[in-house]
């Protein structure tokens, strides 16, 4: 099958390869563009773990086609610290609040509470379990990384971060 | 301020040593994406392998036609159990002492089984491969009710095992058996029921699950063929074991083989054992030349890898009137697959099952545990559980609430009544384990407070009524779960896995400016070692934990170590790390003699240094020790400050703890709703307590998704219902109920620490306190025994036998 | 895991997009949202050899009033839809039904179009639409025609739609001002398709209900309209009586599968459940 060229801005840099028409995202980020932070974890897009955020959209890289996201802008976990190192509030958070153990859902984790914490920008703990309920977790329970959500919210918004009594 | 000026707390506090909730040094990576799994590894020149499975659950093979897939454009090899029949490759021997088929050769035994091996230049290519494979089926009859493995008439299952009546663990009794293994006092038991005033049966199942880790397992073997060397990345969870396994299967001299298990996405068990999908990947280098990496999909995942489960208990109590238990029996079959690849201690088929007296002075028990063929995937293997510890503490909490009901007993009361007392610890139970410490009623009356049970119940007598009045379609029920589990395997008197002895291990080298590198036998999958090891270490060396590096998973450079599953990376490695860190501390202690011209005895230990008894000012901190260490030693003595640890511990430890939920089940839907989850762990000292609370959190909610969801099932024609994330339980954020989690520390007597480990506790008690909710909500109404997983339909079901929908 | 391979096409137009179906043919599929469709192909369940990705087409989005009702384009997402006032306003069953709709990720992508179009008895919109008794506009290479949504659905992935025929919009008659509204949903998790479900609108005169309209989800091959359940209801006050008719009346009409959700005989009792449910949120909701 002939190959289709594609250009996309990813982490704020033009890209431009040929892929095939089938090439899922997933891949085109993880193998052409060695971008290895988004993973994959299913084959059904339960899981989440593959998310990145594509136009302002929190997307399922694995249910997307490279050639889908033509001209698109995309930002993957990589994307996410400054480029003098200074790490976004979400991925302090995240350690801050043991918000994560083996590490394999926290990229798309961290680029779905991103998206969340535009859409809203003081969740409800509601709000924060609903809005990450299409990222699956086998390692924390989801309750510190709702916590680590609240953290960066609070940090974001400038307000006080109270923490639950032990 | 200086070394001088310091006050004891703030050198405590800077070693951020044990007790401290130190953030975890993982953390920095993963958050920025830079993490190292498997599939992130990219070698020159790679190769993709994929498999050819089988849509049948028993059939035999009549033919496979690889040509068209060879012909494919970017198809480097096919392989079949043909091609690895004449390496001796076509099966591979598992921890439990049988064989699994590598490639099926004559027949499949389970839908999915690997049939046959495509490596291609790339991934999408060997997916294309895979369906141009041409496999020839004559279909045979399929079983996959284990109660009905052994009768006359079961179809015959492993023809390779046709003759043998000599299992891996004894006679065995039918073609479709595995082994039978027994242990307790048949006599006495049977004596206690004789005489019972009271007695409970049960046939309490423990159903098929899956660990399902978030990331799938996988492999890239790369052979060089001018050194003669193989290298193996994978997700492995016990390195050392695949190496020396991989040595004796390849006949590749052990030296020259190099595993390395890097950042592991999750394990639960399901990446103990060795997978087909490795044995091919190292054939097809070996063939091609080439490095080769196989990455299963979740479909072939959950249906083919390691399950959990699949016991089926009978389970019998005897009591007195007032409900003093006297026997225990439990008579249990296994559905072990295909294969028995049950990643369990060599000596002990069934686990540590015996665990199942639980937390309870049982002055007699049995257990007799028949092990099973069928077709389904081979296994099973310790989905966060340590050995069957999972199925036992099911059994018996469930067992403990039947008998309650039948003596109109607070499920509580019950369970006071007949604890082990504190005064009777190290316990020896009736089915041969010593227990080392305990303090259950402590536990259990400090939860029953934090949730006010006698309020509880009061307010489920209360709804109760108004059920019968028709005011509500709600159903209360409370669960407790009172668990002893027994993890930390082993002593090598009775643990090893394939002949290797369940030490474990740990090597520290103090360099010359005071840092410190550190490396285990065991190997994290997210349990957070690389920062709490270093907290061991900073406590026992008074070296800061940040100036602390701990490395896992590469072979050559780790000492052996059995690995990380059955929460043995504490009781072992943990303590293998102490004691390392002791010998380092005792060569110290003579080189600070040495600087400060007295004698090794006039010296004491005080947080992070050596000083003079009766003369504090005088000291040296260890990082002063660990420059002189390369400088100056007394004479006689080698430079350098390190040392090496194996660990061989004297018994398992035994973790506890109080689990109570309330849950409120819609009677009319069958949904059930957690309203509350409170748990009480006692896992001895507490090396870190923000990742003790992570495990509990992901451990409850294993157990959450195995309660009221999980099931890996077969339909009659053998085909695996639901093998993929659209069916297999995993809750979101919503479903999952928030935890209240609590402690009591009762250190193990036996441990350099006093640490039992945690991470598998949740799962063992938050199953039956789940399942105990659920059942005690329909209590009232007659009910004894639902059983799990607690899903909607199957709760309705439940509630309309019961008549309730009128 | 992988798909099979396809060739791409991306039209800038409506015309396009029918044009190149039509030369395509039957190995040709629309690309909508591609929740739906790209699952199936990495599954190799559905191996079309070209895909028309019609998200290039500015025909296909967007909101309009148009008399009575109110024209959704079929590229709407689940998220437009849900952020979208007008919507909200005057046809508020839309946003609480999309809510329960997959997660949030699925939903910035996926369309009403493909969720009406698809044919899959799991999709929750098909008997929302039945319900409100939408009508959607087809496009193809003979020209536009509508299609009541309660004649749309012809047994499981099987529509009324013709090869080469794009669903361009979904035209809803507003409900009236004042109207009672629900969306009930058994599922066992979010994200899950529904073991049963039930869309209830309805508007009622003083205490008694007025008119009834009722769609279920997922208990048979196809979205059901339940039309005999809703017309007994009609002059009720919802007393229990009535309401049991009606659930009878509704259940008669399922035929769910039996799958991991639970047996057949357990969806059909849910799909009763459901209504009942429904029924009761809506007549709160109505003035």
């Amino acid at each position: 099958m002939a190959k289709s060229h594609v250009t996309m801005k990813v982490n704020g840099k033009p890209v431009e390869a040929l892929v095939e028409p089938r090439t899922l995202l997933i891949h085109f980020l993880r193998e052409q563009l060695n971008l290895t932070g988004p993973h994959i974890g299913c084959d059904t897009s339960h899981c989440g773990a593959c998310t990145v955020d594509l136009d302002g959209k929190s997307v399922k890289s694995c249910t997307v086609f490279a050639v889908q996201a033509e001209g698109a802008d995309i930002l993957t976990i990589e994307g996410m610290a400054s480029p003098d190192g200074t790490l976004h509030v979400l991925q302090e958070a995240f350690r801050e609040m043991h918000g994560l153990q083996c590490g394999f859902c926290t990229p798309g984790m961290i680029m779905r509470a991103y998206r969340l914490l535009q859409e809203i920008p003081a969740p409800s703990e509601e709000d924060i379990r609903a809005g990450i309920a299409g990222n699956l977790c086998r390692c924390t329970g989801y309750q510190n990384i709702v916590k680590a959500i609240q953290y960066a919210a609070a940090k974001i918004n400038g307000v006080p971060f109270r923490e639950a009594a032990e | 301020m200086n070394e001088t000026t310091l006050t004891a707390e703030q050198r405590t506090e800077r070693l951020q040593g044990l007790g401290c909730k130190r953030k975890r040094v993982e953390d920095i990576r993963f958050t920025q994406g830079k993490g190292n799994y498997v599939d992130d590894l990219k070698l020159p020149g790679m190769l993709y392998g994929d498999f050819v499975r089988t849509p049948y659950g028993h059939a035999r093979i009549k033919n496979i036609d690889a040509s068209k897939a060879k012909a494919l454009p970017g198809v480097v090899a096919v392989l079949t159990a043909a091609d690895l029949k004449p390496l001796n490759l076509h099966y591979m021997p598992t921890l439990a002492g049988d064989v699994q088929a590598v490639l099926a050769e004559e027949k499949v035994l389970f839908q999915n089984q690997e049939v046959a091996f495509v490596i291609a230049e790339e991934r999408y290519i060997a997916a294309d491969a895979v369906e141009l494979v041409e496999v020839e089926y004559e279909a045979l009859p399929v079983l996959v009710d284990p109660l009905k493995a052994m009768a006359a008439d079961a179809p015959v299952l492993r023809e390779d095992l046709k003759d043998k009546t000599d299992g891996a663990h004894g006679k065995r009794k039918h073609h479709n058996h595995v082994f039978n293994w027994e242990i307790g006092d048949r006599e006495a038991t049977d004596m206690a029921f004789k005489k019972a005033e009271v007695s409970i049966k049960e046939h309490i199942v423990y159903q098929r699950v899956h660990p399902c880790p978030l990331e799938t397992c996988q492999c890239v073997a790369s052979f060089d063929k001018v050194r003669g060397e193989l290298t193996l990345w994978g997700t492995f969870q016990a390195p050392h074991v695949i190496r020396t396994v991989a040595s004796l299967i390849s006949k590749i001299p052990e030296h020259k083989i190099h595993v390395i298990a890097p950042d592991i996405g999750g394990g639960f068990g399901n990446k103990v054992g060795a997978y087909p999908g490795y044995i091919c990947s190292v054939v097809a280098s070996i063939v091609t030349g080439r490095p080769v990496k196989w990455v299963e999909d979740r479909i072939e995942n959950l249906s083919a890898t390691a399950f959990a489960r699949d016991y089926h208990m009978q389970t019998e109590i005897a009591a007195t009137r007032d409900g003093t238990v006297t026997g225990l029996r439990v008579y249990t079959i296994a559905d072990h697959g295909a294969f028995d690849a049950c990643a369990d201690p060599s000596k002990w088929p069934a686990g540590f099952f015996n665990i199942v007296t639980g937390s309870y002075d049982f002055p007699a028990a049995h257990v007799s545990v028949d092990g099973v063929y069928s077709n389904k995937a081979p296994g099973g293997v310790a989905y966060r559980c340590s050995f069957r510890v999972t199925e036992a503490a099911y059994c018996i909490e469930r067992a403990m609430d039947i008998l309650a009901q039948k003596l109109g007993m607070d499920p509580a009361e019950l369970r006071l009544k007949n604890f082990v007392r504190r005064e009777q610890f190290p316990y020896q139970s009736a089915l041969g384990w010593e227990y080392d410490s305990g303090d259950y009623h402590t536990a259990m009356r400090k939860v029953m407070d934090a949730v006010g049970y006698d309020k509880l119940r009061a307010e489920q007598k209360a709804r109760q009524e108004a059920f019968r009045r028709g005011e509500t379609r709600e159903l209360m029920g409370i669960g407790v779960a009172f668990f002893t589990e027994i993890v930390g395997a082993g002593p090598s008197r009775n643990c090893d896995i394939l002949g290797i002895a369940m030490f474990d291990s740990a090597e520290i080298r103090i360099h010359p400016t005071g840092a410190v590198i550190a490396r285990l036998g065991t190997k994290s999958q997210g349990q957070g070692h690389e920062t709490t090891y270093a907290q061991i270490i900073a406590s026992e060396l008074g070296l800061p934990a940040d100036d602390i590096a701990v490395e896992e998973g590469n072979t050559d450079t780790a000492p052996y170590g059995l690995g990380t599953y059955g929460s043995r990376s504490t009781p072992v490695s943990g303590a293998a790390t102490a004691m390392a860190a002791r010998k380092i501390r005792a060569k110290a202690q003579m080189i600070a003699a040495f600087m400060l011209e007295v004698h090794d005895d006039d010296l004491e230990w005080d947080i992070d240094r050596f000083r003079v008894k009766g003369n504090p000012e005088q000291f040296k901190t260890m990082k002063e020790i660990a420059w002189a260490a390369y400088n100056r030693v007394p004479p006689g003595m080698e430079p350098g400050l390190e040392a090496v640890s194996y660990y061989d511990p004297p018994n398992m430890t035994y973790p506890f703890g109080a689990y109570i939920c309330v849950v409120d089940v819609d009677v009319d839907t069958g949904e059930t709703k957690v309203r509350r989850f409170y748990a009480l762990d006692d896992c001895g000292t507490r090396i870190n307590p923000m990742i003790i609370e992570g495990q509990i959190h992901g451990g409850l909610t294993e157990a959450f998704g195995i309660a009221m969801g999980q099931e890996i099932r077969y339909d009659e024609a053998g085909n695996v219902t639901g093998p993929s994330l659209m069916d297999y339980f995993l809750p979101t954020a919503v479903e999952t109920p928030k935890w209240e989690t609590d402690w009591t520390t009762t250190p193990s007597p036996h441990h350099p620490i006093g640490a039992k480990g945690v991470g598998e506790s949740p799962n063992v008690g938050g199953v039956p306190c789940f399942a105990n909710a659920v059942n005690d909500a329909f209590k009232f109404l007659g009910s004894t025994h639902i059983a799990m997983p607690h899903d909607n339909w199957r709760t309705w079901t439940a509630a309309e036998k019961l008549g309730l929908h009128g | 895991m992988i798909p099979g391979a396809f060739a791409y096409h991306r039209p800038k137009t409506l015309n396009e997009a029918v044009a190149l179906l039509f030369d395509l043919g039957e190995e040709a599929r629309p690309l909508a949202g591609g929740h739906s469709l790209v699952p199936m192909m990495k599954l190799r369940l559905a191996t079309p050899e070209h895909l028309v990705d019609l998200g290039d087409i500015a025909d296909l989005k967007g909101v309009q009033a148009d008399g009575g009702d109110l024209v959704i384009g079929a590229m709407t997402t689940q998220h437009e839809l849900i952020a979208n006032a007008l919507l909200g306003t005057k046809i508020p069953i839309l946003r609480e039904t999309s809510l329960v709709i997959a997660d949030p990720q699925v939903r910035y992508v996926g369309t009403l179009g493909g969720n009406v179009a698809n044919g899959d008895p799991g999709n929750d919109m098909p008997a929302v639409m039945m319900c409100l008794n939408a009508v959607y506009h087809a496009v193809g290479k003979a020209g536009e025609r509508r299609i009541a949504a309660r004649e749309f659905y012809q047994g499981a992935y099987f529509t009324a739609l013709e090869p080469g025929e794009i669903l361009s919009r979904i035209r809803i008659p507003v409900p009236a001002a004042g109207h009672g509204y629900a969306y009930q949903k058994l599922k066992r998790k979010v994200g899950d398709y529904a073991t049963a479900a039930a869309a209830v609108v309805l508007t009622k005169a003083g205490d008694r209900i007025a008119t009834c309209s009722i769609g279920l989800t997922n208990v048979a091959e196809t979205p059901l309209w339940a039309e005999e359940a809703a017309r007994l209801l009609v002059g009720s006050t919802l007393e229990p009586a009535a309401v049991k008719q009606a659930v009878a009346a509704a259940e008669a009409i399922t035929a769910p599968a039996t799958d991991n959700r639970g047996p057949a005989a357990y969806r059909t009792k849910m799909a009763g459940v459901m209504l009942a449910r429904a029924l009761a949120r809506a007549a709160a909701h109505a003035a």
